[in-house]
């Protein structure tokens, strides 16, 4: 197991080392001068000069690649020319809320998820069961933005529900929390479906098993039957992708994030990117990246754990 | 051929019972004529600008209202499905290609090739995928080409994974070894043996792709990254329509309803298909 771990670790850790390099280069090897775009083509030569030292950029592209991994070493993320703050400190001010909307959806959707897809394996080819199908397949399909700026239209501009704009006063958790339903059911909903479906095809799976034979020649209650002896094993396969889910989450919260005019990370590459504020590009996309490719290896080792078989086949492959 | 043909028509004849799946292709097949027939059907030049009519409702000359510009929202709508349909159209078929190329290379070839591309694969995946496309539009400026071009990146990995699979799974049949005894070449084996048997799969994906790729074209071009106005897309409607939200409700109700529903058609077609093509689910005697 620990051999296991180690060689995903280390893949995973090379993987993001590529992805990272990757992006570096393409950044600075695209035609076109960033300090050009920075500052606009009237600048003068001696300010663009002066621009690109700051930035490392008149370095040859390994040295500064070989920079770049020092600082983050260090914890540096470079800074952001245009407000001369430290990248992390801008990204990291962000992440919180970004975090709150993704666990806030989460677990929503586990919440109404798990029930859902119990329910509809319980009462097979019901009409609930049928319905839920349906459903699930829709909340997945549907693309997260158009759904909140369906909820945006409806329950905040129309009827007044809720607000449209904003994180809420800080300090005022009430206030936040409000501020956060309707993001949250945006971001969430394709994982309401998407996890009922799953529980609800575990559960069929576990009540054809033996043990809940025996517990009902036990004369156990039914619902002690289902809460205590199928939903517990029933619900791993939803445990372990629920990592994944906050790994995929991060990103698709920009759009969340833009609708509601939300602080977070998404929204704050939205604007690097359209303000062409490269620094701070690379220091949300890198943070995400290593949050999405976290959470896989970490999903990874979860099911590896818990399905030996998947240890081996990783050995082989 | 009139074994293609037989599949063809037992593949339809399944689908006609399965009502989901057949309500998901009438919408498929709507839209695609909507939008094919645009120019025919559309009672405006999506275009024109009509500045006296801003921003109003529904009405006997605008059926789904007017934009800021006073554009007529329903032939935009029309309109914006052809762009919907080039990216996933473009996106799809290359990258399928693509990845149908490299996952055979990786499943076929040596082992040190397979490991390259799994890596390359993992590397391109591990990006989460609107994050990647928003770097990439930050250098290169937005256009429907960049974007077509990213969900191309983002996609060949998708498909190259599956490819290899299912080309590893099938190297090692006995009657692939035995073709290679009779002297067989590894280009006859992946065009008569492997490539069939990877078809249904590769469909079936591909139509699962659709609603990922069009949401993708849409999302970009809603964050002002993807087509360059004043092209209509699905995406830059809903994008004048939120910033003019309070003034009117129209372009964002008809530009996400074409969304919806042609991403629920492809995914309802694209689950029937594979319950249908998939012959684990069918051997099991699963819903057909």
């Amino acid at each position: 197991m620990i051999r296991f771990i180690t060689r995903r670790g280390l893949l995973a850790l090379f993987i993001l080392f590529l992805a990272v390099s990757l992006l570096f280069a393409m950044i600075h090897m695209m035609p076109g001068d960033p300090a050009n775009v920075l500052l606009g083509p009237k600048a003068s030569p001696e300010l663009k000069a002066e621009l690109k030292q700051r930035m490392g950029l008149d370095q040859p592209l390994l040295v500064q690649l070989g920079r770049f991994y020092n600082d983050l070493a260090h914890g540096d993320l470079g800074i952001d020319v245009f407000s001369d703050r430290q990248v992390s400190e801008i990204v990291f001010e962000q992440l919180p809320y970004t975090l709150a909307l993704v666990l806030a959806a989460i677990g929503g959707a586990t919440l109404l998820g798990i029930p859902l897809g119990c329910f509809s394996a319980l009462r097979r080819n019901s009409l609930l069961d049928r319905l839920t199908a349906i459903m699930s397949v829709a909340f997945i399909a549907i693309p997260s933005f158009v759904v909140a700026l369906y909820l945006l239209l409806w329950l905040a501009v129309k009827w007044r529900w809720f607000p449209a704009m904003g994180a809420g006063e800080s300090g005022n958790i009430a206030d936040q929390a409000h501020h956060l339903v309707l993001p949250a059911v945006a971001l969430g909903l394709g994982w309401v479906g998407y996890i009922a479906r799953l529980v609800r095809a575990s559960m069929l799976e576990v009540m054809e098993e033996n043990h809940i034979r025996t517990a009902r020649a036990f004369g156990l209650p039914e619902r002690t039957i289902i809460v205590h002896y199928a939903l517990r094993i029933a619900v791993l396969p939803t445990v372990t992708i629920l990592g994944l889910g906050i790994g995929t989450m991060l990103s698709g919260a920009l759009f969340a994030e833009i609708v509601f005019s939300r602080p977070g990370i998404g929204k704050l590459l939205h604007e690097a990117v359209l303000s062409r504020n490269y620094p701070v590009v690379m220091g949300s996309v890198l943070v995400t990246t290593t949050f999405f490719v976290l959470s896989t290896l970490v999903s990874d080792i979860i099911n590896a754990t818990l399905d030996p078989r998947l240890r081996e086949r990783g050995k082989s492959s | 051929m009139t074994n293609r043909a037989g599949f063809v028509r037992e593949t339809f004849t399944a689908l006609r019972k399965d009502s989901l799946g057949m309500t998901g292709l009438v919408i498929v097949v709507t839209i695609l004529l909507l939008t094919l027939f645009a120019s025919i059907l559309s009672p405006y030049d999506p275009l024109e600008v009509d500045v006296y009519n801003r921003l109003v409702g529904p009405s006997w000359q605008h059926w789904l209202g007017t934009d800021q510009l006073g554009r007529d929202v329903l032939s935009r709508v029309l309109y914006g499905g052809r762009v919907a349909l080039k990216v996933s159209l473009v996106a799809i078929s290359v990258s399928m290609a693509a990845g149908l190329l490299l996952g055979m290379m990786a499943g076929f070839g040596p082992k040190w090739l397979d490991r390259v591309l799994v890596i390359c694969f993992d590397t391109l995946r591990s990006f989460p995928t609107i994050m990647f496309a928003l770097s990439i539009v930050a250098l290169t400026g937005p256009s429907l080409n960049t974007v077509i071009g990213i969900i191309i990146i983002t996609s060949i990995p998708v498909y190259g994974r599956i490819v290899r699979t299912q080309t590893q799974a099938m190297r090692d049949n006995d009657f692939i070894l035995a073709e290679r005894a009779m002297g067989a070449s590894t280009a006859h084996i992946l065009r008569h043996h492997v490539l069939p048997n990877i078809a249904a799969p590769l469909l079936i994906l591909a139509s699962m792709d659709v609603p990922a790729v069009v949401g993708m074209e849409a999302g970009l071009s809603f964050l002002g990254l993807g087509v360059s106005a004043p092209t209509p897309s699905w995406g830059s409607i809903l994008n004048d329509g939120y910033s003019y939200l309070r003034n009117s409700p129209w372009p964002i109700i008809a530009g996400g309803i074409p969304l919806i529903l042609v991403t629920l058609g492809f995914t309802f077609f694209g689950e029937s298909l594979r319950d249908i093509l998939d012959p684990k689910l069918r051997g099991k005697g699963g819903k057909f």
